[in-house]
């Protein structure tokens, strides 16, 4: 068994934005352990741009921002081993992975940054009735086979779900002449981004049926066609309005969920909210040492925020890697009326963080209050607040104290 | 014209069986299955469920080939290295009427010849899995699961090892005979002659029965559609949980633990016309939802990982519409066919027994000589998974492919997808690996791994993209490159 200082589990943006912040910081033996064959994780297929709006005031492409990061990753001389899949992850921080070159490894680690990033919500996770056919894809496997391996995967195309990869991939195809006929969404609303509803859908024509969903799946070799109907709001299908629609292939893109096996392989208590850890504003989980940030966090909408989380991470990771300790977090935080979730879940109430939420449903014109017992921390206006939307808040401590739970509520 | 001396026509468990029995002979065996694969349709499609014996009729074919079948399965699942636990069966009981039901079982059983059958109470039985529903229950210790794919496939692999040849996508639309007596077989992939014909056609067994001369059987499929629930669900389940029967002795849905760790929560049942439309409906979703919550406390949404259907063929007596017994026929009128009809559960599990009746007819009418090459051992792909922390690093020294893992949620490496792609039985799809491997089988069912497969395909049969197929027929993966592309 070797030893390291940090092994951090992918080599995402979360990953080289963590490795990076904490080399700064002073940490210097450090090791990324990527799974596939080069750095930056799922950015690599991501050949459109809108990446770095916020970070570095430009738009790139997903590559780009993520070689941005990689660039300086290998400037520091951070090690990493790529094509190399971590197998388990153990209470007491020992990373056992394997590769073709190194072959099976095990690595005591004094921290472990667990920056994983997510996976795509499944057909069968849905349990969509119908027939199980060829020219089924996730959006995310759509995109990898068309950006990464230049094929196309079908001509006539149904999606279903408005997520961002989901609406990407509708202007993608697209322009590979595909025929996009329409994108459905069991909700009242979009759960992409409107940046993306504008230029993916609005700008190519492309339909959003709201409060649609597939009710049916037909073909038994290749898909053949769907049928979809209206949703009450309860997102039962309503009878009568079933419609079949023609179609060769169903992109699903119905939602992303942090892939946290490795966690629970290391007795880290999931959040049931984010599917993802509990964390503290250092992003440490519920077992000292084994920090967590990115999308297996929770899934964030910008990449742009996903690189400062991570970076909140190394600061805390380095500090318990030199000072042998972080601040103890007793106080928690509660995602109240109207919040989807909220991260970090504890506080210590002697520092600066920042809050990441997503509100439950689209709103006009409200405040998000928070709140330690009778003392109102903060209180932001927001004259539109979307689900799709993460929202960042900045808390400085000297509005804390350190006797009160905290909550966040939509007022 | 390809002439063998037996053509069994259907390549699942049964015709599968059958071939590897019959290699145990000097004969020329030839398979013919319509599909890409061995298990794609009824041998594939079940729990995975070695039965006891306890439900079938003392005396019928399905009671005494069950219970034969199942107190040899340890040698065979060694044998064949087939996945296979003994995990024993609850069949659970809510009410007064349950438990006469069950107590009749019990006897049943006993007149089977089913060992170590007990009724137990709520408190044994939460020893036993206290993710069990149900007040009492019956504990039938010889029960077991088994993996349904590897036990076809290991039965087909076999018997090519044997000798046998397997011809998929080859589907039987008529048959003659040539003036010595011999059969001619006409396929999609032409013609094909034999001395001898074993109809193990599944759903089509009646069909197939007309094709070779007896004609008026009548196979009713019936359907169940089922849930595949998360290895996290299976953490719960440690043995199969089935209800009481019903007044028909039919099982409604069960709860059962396969033998990778997942859990099936079905079948439920009902007649169809078409038995080979596998598509689920959501009246059968939300039913299996409510019944499969009887059955295993954590029934949860979360744990969906995917559904999926099959059918029974069984047969009915077409006058009273009652279900029969297996059929396993060799008529003197309609010399050179052995004739199964109605295979149905408990198929896997008699899948050997039924196979050496076939054999005993044809050995009736005409002398074999064995064959002194005929090796019953098959290794199966060596899986990284099941390895131990020391075993994996042999693996990887010994072979740098088992160091790349290809499918992450069930921890499959290159070395096993590649062994899987050049496979005994010449299969090529998707469906195929998977099945094989377990790669895409997890929770993100490919999300991660299926855009490698469909690579590896590629590159190590050479086909072109739009070559590659999911599984049956037509189901074609990609359409073409993207546009002015080429190879990536």
């Amino acid at each position: 068994m070797t030893h390291r200082q940090a092994v951090i589990v992918g080599g995402g943006p979360a990953g080289l934005a963590a490795a990076l912040r904490l080399k700064e910081k002073g940490v210097s033996d450090i090791l990324i352990l990527e799974r596939e064959k080069l750095l930056g994780g799922i950015l690599r297929q991501c050949i459109h741009d809108g990446f770095g709006l916020t970070r570095f005031g430009e738009s790139l492409s997903g590559p780009e921002y993520a070689q941005r990061f990689i660039d300086r990753v290998e400037e520091a001389g951070i090690e990493s081993i790529t094509d190399c899949t971590v197998l388990d992850v153990s209470a007491d921080k020992v990373v056992t992975a394997v590769s073709r070159a190194h072959g099976l490894m095990q690595i005591q680690a004094d921290a472990v940054l667990l920056t994983m990033g997510c996976r795509e919500r499944t057909r069968g996770a849905l349990a969509t009735p119908g027939t199980r056919p060829a020219g089924i894809y996730t959006a995310g496997v759509a995109q990898n086979y068309i950006n990464l391996q230049n094929i196309m995967v079908g001509k006539e195309i149904v999606i279903l779900g408005s997520g961002d990869i989901g609406l990407i991939m509708a202007r993608r195809m697209t322009l590979e002449g595909a025929h996009v006929k329409g994108v459905y969404e069991v909700q009242p609303y979009p759960s992409g981004l409107p940046r993306n509803i504008e230029q993916c859908l609005n700008d190519y024509g492309i339909p959003l049926h709201l409060s649609h969903t597939v009710v049916d799946i037909r073909g038994r070799e290749r898909l053949t066609s769907v049928v979809v109907a209206q949703c009450d709001e309860r997102f039962r299908p309503i009878p009568g309005t079933e419609e079949e629609i023609p179609c060769d292939t169903l992109i699903l893109s119905v939602g992303l969920i942090p892939e946290n096996e490795l966690s629970l392989a290391a007795t880290v208590a999931l959040d049931p909210r984010t599917r993802g850890a509990f964390v503290d504003e250092h992003c440490q989980t519920s077992v000292p040492g084994i920090f967590a940030a990115g999308n297996v966090l929770h899934v964030h909408d910008l990449v742009d925020f996903v690189s400062l989380e991570a970076e909140a991470l190394a600061a805390g990771a380095a500090e318990y890697l030199l000072t042998g300790s972080l601040p103890a977090c007793p106080l928690e935080v509660k995602a109240g009326q109207g919040i989807g979730h909220v991260i970090p879940q504890h506080i210590s109430g002697t520092r600066d963080f920042t809050l990441s939420l997503r509100v439950r449903q689209p709103m006009n014109s409200v405040s998000i209050v928070v709140r330690q017992g009778t003392q109102e921390v903060l209180r932001k206006k927001m004259r539109k607040a979307l689900p799709a939307e993460m929202v960042q808040l900045p808390v400085k401590v000297a509005r804390l104290t350190t006797t009160a739970d905290m909550e966040v509520y939509v007022e | 014209m390809q002439d063998y001396d037996v053509i069994i026509i259907g390549g699942g468990a049964v015709g599968s069986a059958v071939a590897r029995e019959l290699t145990r002979y000097r004969l020329s065996v030839a398979v013919l299955e319509k599909e890409s694969d061995v298990c794609t349709q009824t041998s594939g499609r079940n729990t995975g469920m070695l039965h006891a014996g306890f439900l079938y009729k003392p005396g019928s074919l399905k009671a005494q080939c069950a219970v034969e079948g199942n107190a040899e399965f340890d040698q065979v699942a060694k044998e064949l290295d087939v996945p296979f636990k003994r995990t024993g069966k609850l069949i659970v009981g809510f009410s007064d009427e349950d438990r006469a039901r069950l107590e009749y079982f019990i006897e049943r059983g006993r007149q089977n010849g089913v060992p170590g059958m007990a009724l137990i109470d709520r408190q044994r039985m939460d020893e036993i899995d206290p993710s069990a529903g149900g007040n009492f229950a019956i504990h039938c210790p010889s029960s077991g699961i088994l993996d349904p794919f590897i036990y076809t496939i290991a039965l087909a692999e076999n018997a090519v090892k044997n000798g046998a040849r397997y011809h998929l996508y080859t589907e039987v639309t008529g048959a003659d005979r040539l003036d010595d007596g011999r059969h001619v077989l006409h396929t999609s992939r032409g013609d094909f002659a034999c001395r001898w014909v074993v109809n193990s056609a599944g759903l089509n067994s009646a069909k197939v029965s007309d094709m070779l001369g007896i004609p008026g059987y009548v196979i009713q499929p019936v359907k169940g559609e089922y849930f595949v629930l998360d290895k996290k669900a299976g953490a719960f389940a440690k043995i199969p949980v089935y209800p009481a029967p019903t007044a028909k002795f039919t099982f409604d849905t069960h709860a059962t633990p396969t033998v990778d760790g997942n859990v099936l929560v079905g079948p439920n049942s009902f007649n169809v016309e078409d038995g080979e439309d596998y598509s689920v409906r959501q009246s059968g979703m939300d039913g299996l939802q409510e019944s499969g919550a009887r059955m295993f406390k954590h029934m949860k949404r979360e744990y969906y990982i995917r559904t999926f259907a099959g059918a029974r063929p069984k047969h009915i007596d077409p006058a009273t519409g009652e279900i029969q017994d297996f059929l396993i026929e060799c008529r003197d009128d309609v010399p050179g066919v052995v004739n199964l009809v109605g295979i149905e559960s408990p198929g896997l599990t008699s899948a050997l027994p039924i196979a050496r009746r076939v054999v005993g007819m044809i050995r009736e009418r005409e002398a074999l000589v064995p064959n002194p090459g005929f090796d019953p051992v098959r290794h199966g792909i060596v899986r990284f998974h099941e390895a131990s922390r020391e075993e994996q690093a042999r693996l990887v020294r010994e072979n740098a492919d088992y160091g790349e893992i290809v499918c992450r949620c069930e921890t499959v490496t290159r070395a096993e997808i590649i062994a899987a792609i050049h496979n005994p039985l010449g299969v090529c799809t998707v469906n195929g690996i998977k099945v094989r491997t377990r790669a895409s089988m997890g929770r993100c069912q490919g999300g991660y791994c299926e855009t490698r497969i469909t690579a590896m395909i590629r590159e190590e049969l050479d086909k072109a993209v739009t070559d590659v197929r999911l599984t049956n027929g037509n189901s074609y993966m990609f359409t073409g490159y993207v546009k002015g592309g080429g190879q990536a």
